[in-house]
């Protein structure tokens, strides 16, 4: 099937999702994503970041589509023309969607744990103003132990449905998910049960923003100071495949693998993101593949040096006289 | 006079009992699909009625009958929407409350064509007493070989079943109401699939409001043909109206589709005219969802032409000088009546009613709610309207199901037509409260 996103043509198979097929022409296309998540099934759709706008159906029915579609799960026909950042109105419509993510949230990236690996600092970087409308009292929750290692902070939770998803998919018995409804919504457990299934951690890694944050992590380092490794060991109950990241000879947490989108590539037990936390544990292959803009490459990686020369083109480019002055 | 079919006995004595039902030409429908039509001619002559959905999108009803897929072996599913929670739409709970076995009726007939061996009445939680009286009829129905087994001695048997929802405006949308029946939360599904592909139990289900399956005795027993005779255009036969606001006779109107607005509001037919001889300044015609209409709009279209009671001319002008049929929720507002505290009410609906589930919706209706609160208190500025305008507009179409829009649309068209009102409070600091209603004073106190 063929579809042609923002004026790039690719050839898809059939039941390709139109997320899936700009993700296969490259992350520059690639519309962002909240709570999709391409390893669970049924995720996606609620929080609109990835929304397009479809100006020809197909070959065989070319009308528009008369109101923009969530990418993630909306499948292309063949001849579909997509817009994603060519359009304006996307652009302005994901600013939309971006502004109703953070009225609630309380943008306190310096005291949080997720932040320079949070996709909702990211996406306000992108899409974000510098300026709030929002003049009223934000949501506010107490902080809960929702697992023996678990914290959740439903004050930051964005309500993208992927812990849920993953409880559901990946272990037996989910005991958390959603209650009350509007903006009153929140992830909590049944009567204070807690999670504490053998692979009940993944939640923390699926979490996109610093809702649910590892315990034996929580305020130790910013996570640009350790240096992520992928390591592996001989594990009963997974794969044993896991990112560790260190600080010095220290074995500071324990995470999944990512892939380029931020997804954990397999999911990890307990026992390894937890009771593991020595570097002799681990077998070490050598550094994991962090994206060279992420804030978590710097400081560790040679092209430093490379991306700065980059960065200045760039900002010549658009007209910016020196590296320093920020947009 | 205008024609009735589906309330025109509903001043008869016990017509609520299946006896004098039947005495009044009841269940005709059913003997008559059953015992002489083919599945596939019923559906033919819903589709030449041109009878269209009668809970707010106004979507041809034959033609999603005939969308329903129908794989073998699969079971397939009629479920009635009876999740009536509109603001200003009281009309099913009138019909199911006053003669509960027209519903039963047009399931059984509805169910005939669809092949549904099953089929459910889902019922809002508010209206647990209007359930009792449908259980009533279900039990009668059995009792006279109605439903069950070989219905009227033919191969074809069904039963229905009433399901009961917690009295969520969201369970009205026919996915959510398809996963509250389920027995999960009420969050709308996102689609495709569609329920007429996978529905109830992910098989084929076709969902109707209460009076679109009503409907279908009437055009079963009189012939598509003669059914669409009445009405305007596309806009066929007789629609329930649930007339309620500043109105001199509020309350449930049965009208031929095609009469004017003018005479539904001014007429003794109807409802008499705007009570203690005001003048109306605003109408919501299809339930508080549809755009708000100013009194020249709503009487005449943007051209000049009388507006009609039809699905075609009540959006003439799209939504700069239209709105929309709906629900047929008809509210009317004197002149007394302050839309900025209106479209506070409504917003406050909205924000209690969003699921929570998509972040437009969930944050945006409360977002909106709480500038309106500000021009209630006095203390909003001139930039808040412009604010309003646009958190609707970035409401509108990207949220997962039509709740978004029904939050974003009386927001817009009350800023379109009323600005003013809106300009003048921020102006002056003040809000000046000049409807005689006090209640929700007491509501925001």
């Amino acid at each position: 099937m063929k579809v042609t996103i923002d004026g790039i043509e690719i050839d898809v198979p059939k039941g390709t999702t139109i997320l899936q097929a700009a993700r296969m022409i490259g992350p520059e296309v690639a519309p962002p994503t909240m709570c999709y998540y391409s390893k669970l099934k049924t995720s996606g759709g609620y929080c609109r970041t990835c929304i397009v706008k479809v100006t020809q159906g197909s070959t065989a029915n070319p009308n528009p589509m008369p109101k923009p579609v969530a990418s993630c799960r909306t499948e292309v026909m063949d001849g579909m023309v997509v817009q994603n950042i060519t359009s304006p109105e996307i652009i302005e419509a994901r600013k939309g969607i971006v502004e109703f993510l953070l009225i609630n949230h309380p943008l306190d990236c310096p005291v949080c744990d997720q932040a320079g690996e949070c996709k909702l600092q990211d996406l306000g970087y992108e899409h974000g103003s510098a300026n709030t409308r929002y003049e009223f009292k934000r949501r506010e929750y107490e902080p809960i132990d929702i697992g023996d290692k678990i914290k959740l902070h439903m004050n930051r939770c964005i309500l993208c449905y992927r812990c849920v998803k993953t409880a559901e998919q990946i272990t037996d018995g989910r005991v958390h998910g959603m209650i009350h409804r509007g903006d009153a919504a929140e992830i909590s457990t049944y009567i204070e049960q807690s999670l504490s299934n053998d692979f009940s951690g993944n939640v923390i890694d699926v979490c996109p923003v610093g809702a649910l944050t590892d315990k034996t992590f929580r305020f130790k380092q910013r996570v640009w100071f350790t240096k992520p490794v992928d390591a592996h060991r001989d594990c009963k109950k997974c794969s044993g495949k896991a990112r560790v990241w260190l600080k010095g000879e220290e074995v500071l947490r324990v995470t999944a693998r990512k892939d380029q989108w931020d997804e954990v590539e397999e999911f990890i037990c307990n026992s390894c993101r937890y009771d593991h936390k020595k570097k002799s544990d681990w077998v070490i292959e050598g550094p994991s593949p962090i994206h060279r803009n992420s804030v978590i490459s710097q400081n560790h990686y040679q092209h430093l040096n490379e991306l700065k020369v980059e960065a200045m083109k760039h900002q010549k480019a658009l007209g910016f006289m020196s590296i320093n002055k920020k947009p | 006079m205008g024609r009735k079919l589906l309330i025109h006995n509903d001043k008869v004595p016990g017509i609520n009992t299946l006896e004098v039902y039947r005495a009044h030409g009841g269940y005709a429908s059913v003997e008559k699909a059953l015992k002489t039509m083919t599945p596939d001619q019923v559906t033919d002559e819903v589709k030449k009625s041109g009878l269209r959905g009668r809970g707010g999108a106004g979507f041809p009803t034959g033609l999603k009958w005939s969308f329903l897929a129908k794989p073998e072996g699969v079971p397939r599913y009629l479920v009635c929407n009876a999740d009536e929670s509109e603001p200003g739409t009281f009309k099913d709970r009138y019909l199911m409350e006053k003669i509960p076995h027209a519903l039963i009726e047009g399931m059984i007939t509805a169910s005939y064509a669809l092949g549904a061996k099953r089929s459910y009445i889902y019922i809002r939680g508010e209206y647990f007493y209007v359930a009792r009286i449908l259980e009533t009829a279900i039990a009668e129905a059995y009792a006279a070989g109605l439903l069950g087994q070989n219905i009227l001695g033919t191969n074809f048997s069904h039963d229905c079943f009433v399901q009961v929802g917690g009295g969520a405006y969201i369970c009205g949308e026919e996915t959510a109401l398809l996963e509250s029946l389920e027995g999960k939360r009420g969050n709308p599904r996102i689609k495709p699939p569609f329920p007429a592909v996978a529905g109830l139990w992910g098989c084929p289900t076709v969902v109707n409001n209460v009076e679109t399956i009503a409907a279908v005795c009437p055009i079963v027993n009189m012939g598509g043909e003669e059914y669409a005779k009445i009405g305007v255009g596309k806009s066929t036969g007789t629609k329930l109206i649930s007339a309620s606001g500043h109105l001199n006779k509020p309350g449930v109107y049965e009208i031929e589709l095609g009469i004017t607005v003018e005479e539904f509001i001014y007429s003794e037919e109807y409802c008499g005219g705007i009570r203690n001889g005001k003048k109306l300044k605003a109408v919501v015609a299809g339930g508080s969802s549809v755009p708000i209409l100013p009194t020249e709009l709503i009487l005449k279209t943007a051209k000049g032409e009388p507006r009609l009671m039809t699905y075609e001319s009540l959006s003439d002008g799209g939504f700069q000088t239209g709105t929309m049929l709906g629900s047929g929720g008809f509210i009317a507002m004197d002149e007394d009546t302050s839309i900025v505290k209106n479209l506070f009410t409504f917003a406050r609906f909205y924000h209690h009613e969003s699921c929570g589930q998509c972040s437009p919706c969930r944050e945006g209706t409360g977002w909106m709610e709480k500038i309106l609160k500000k021009f209630i208190n006095g203390t909003a500025n001139e930039s808040d309207v412009d604010l309003l305008w646009d958190i609707q507009s970035k409401i509108e179409g990207k949220t997962i199901c039509p709740l978004g829009e029904a939050a974003a649309w009386p927001v817009a068209a009350a800023i379109r037509h009323f600005k003013h009102e809106f300009i003048e409070i921020a102006k002056s600091k003040k809000f000046v409260d000049i409807s005689h209603y006090d209640r929700l004073n007491k509501v925001i106190a």
